[in-house]
């Protein structure tokens, strides 16, 4: 009976989260302009959107590629300054350490608002012109609290020697990071880098703050944009559901994996 | 070179695109547009009805959201970490998927069955859409902490005579408030902020905090923009002196 009921309390919970997602994904196969009219089967919008031939949004391809290239360039960036920020925090002690991590908490808690327009009155402050570069910026701003969040359980669960153990065995301080350290720091490192990506691909206030007027779109404001205009291109209910399967069979992917591989540690 | 030095890059970086940006949020809301020290800013937004209205509603929903989200998530937390009740990895992640799919364009497909429904866009629609788009960072925290838990406490309870429900409200809750609390700053804060979503899910009737931040900037009144990302920045430190322990509640989201 309590499993009845607690299975029952989940699906119903999964089945309203999915409603929009779902929906998305059915009326991606037919025509019409708006959500909701049934217009006949049709795979149309996909067609339009591998094409690029779509109705006065040329730009929504390559709102699709800069939303990657700079989740990508941000990401990486942020994964490499985190890493060696989190060894870094690692050895410091005291008040130092406290400071540090608390400046890290900072891009953490502050809402997209907030770190938006003060990035932007500091890019204004700079007289620094803004467009890739400073969203770039501000997307490694509050990516890398995410990696040395995710690299320092790493590090406290090392043994401290082994760094050391390398260098007095003779390797040069580059060679036993690279073949002491990052191995130990990897997971850490990945994880790190798959949040600071996923929250640069979500992001969309710090973008619209940051990018500048140089007519600079990443998916979310370009979807922010077009749905002010009234309407959202058609299109768009296509690339969605692309999205939602790659992401799907992403997670189910690495899900089997890690469950393959703990059986194979057992 | 010792290796905490390591951490003077990230330091450096921090004080440029962290510290430096939330002073200069303080330095605009004191000054007029021609650099001088007022607080016209911040009077303004007192004697500003408009603006004081769309703080009590964004208030008032963060508040609402966030209480709605813990009742509905604290028991699917709890039962996707009780291992008699949930076995199976899927339904975890299914919980988790909609966190990466772009937020914006959930909003608007939730509208949208509204809209189908010929349901009117206002209050009640804004509510649940929030919950819609917020639900799932409340339940990852919790079931963070709950699937971590040491069990052997709440054993060492139930041998003592405990009953399920004293050990669930004495022991359980207690020591699962951490995912809880993250959950609170994964929710609460964003909610009074967000500025797109409101727009989709009411029409335009109802602004929030957020909103009202945005078009000052974007019509160019920096000064009394940054006066009300001030006030924003108050609510975030009252908000987090409130969630109690930091480190805690931070280390629940990884």
């Amino acid at each position: 009976m309590k499993r009845f009921l607690a299975k029952t309390y989940i699906w119903i919970l999964l089945i309203l989260l999915y409603t929009p997602l779902i929906l998305i994904a059915v009326f991606s196969f037919t025509e019409s302009k708006v959500l909701g009219s049934w217009t006949g089967f049709s795979t149309r919008l996909y067609e339009n959107l591998f094409t690029g031939r779509i109705q006065g949004s040329a730009t929504l391809l390559s709102a699709v590629e800069n939303t990657l290239l700079i989740a990508l360039v941000s990401a990486a960036v942020a994964m490499l300054l985190g890493t060696v920020a989190a060894i870094g925090i690692f050895n410091l002690q005291g008040r130092k350490r406290r400071v540090v991590s608390f400046l890290n908490n900072i891009p953490m808690i502050n809402p997209d608002v907030i770190t938006g327009v003060s990035l932007f009155l500091l890019f204004i402050f700079l007289h620094f012109s803004q467009g890739y570069l400073t969203v770039i910026l501000a997307h490694i701003s509050f990516g890398t609290p995410y990696v040395v969040l995710s690299v320092l359980p790493k590090l406290q669960q090392m043994n401290p020697n082994v760094y050391e153990a390398a260098l007095d065995l003779g390797a040069t301080p580059v060679q036993a990071l690279r073949k002491v350290l990052i191995p130990q720091l990897r997971p850490g490192m990945v994880s790190g880098f798959i949040l600071a990506f996923t929250m640069s691909l979500d992001d969309f206030a710090v973008t619209f703050f940051t990018r500048g007027t140089i007519g600079l779109e990443t998916l979310s404001t370009y979807i922010y944009a077009d749905a002010r205009k009234g309407g959202l291109t058609p299109e768009l209910r296509a690339l969605m559901t692309l999205i939602f399967l790659i992401i799907l069979i992403l997670l189910i992917v690495i899900n089997v994996r890690q469950a393959k591989m703990n059986k194979d540690k057992e | 070179m010792k290796r905490s030095h390591w951490s003077i890059p990230y330091v450096v970086f921090m004080a440029i695109f962290v510290v430096l940006p939330l002073v200069l949020v303080m330095v605009y809301a004191f000054q007029d547009g021609t650099g001088h020290f007022t607080l016209a800013n911040i009077t303004r937004f007192f004697t500003d009805a408009d603006a004081l209205t769309t703080f009590a509603v964004s208030l008032e929903i963060a508040i609402e959201n966030t209480l709605i989200c813990i009742l509905l998530g604290y028991p699917a937390a709890w039962i996707l970490a009780n291992k008699d009740l949930n076995r199976s990895a899927i339904t975890i992640i299914l919980f988790i998927m909609p966190m990466w799919i772009n937020a914006l364009m959930r909003t608007l497909a939730t509208a949208e069955i509204f809209n189908m429904l010929g349901i009117r866009l206002g209050k009640g629609t804004l509510l649940f859409g929030m919950v819609y788009d917020y639900l799932p960072f409340m339940i990852y925290p919790i079931y963070n902490v709950l699937a971590k838990m040491d069990k052997s406490y709440q054993e060492a309870a139930q041998d003592l005579g405990a009953t399920p429900w004293k050990v669930f409200w004495k022991v359980t809750v207690p020591l699962s408030m951490p995912g809880v609390w993250s959950g609170v700053l994964m929710v609460f804060m964003p909610t009074v902020s967000t500025f797109a979503i409101s727009e989709f899910l009411t029409n335009n009737k109802i602004k929030l905090f957020g909103t009202i931040i945005q078009e000052n900037i974007n019509s160019s009144m920096w000064n009394y923009g940054a006066a009300l990302a001030f006030f924003m920045l108050i609510i975030i430190g009252i908000t987090t002196l409130f969630t109690g322990d930091q480190k805690e509640a931070e280390e629940a989201l990884i």
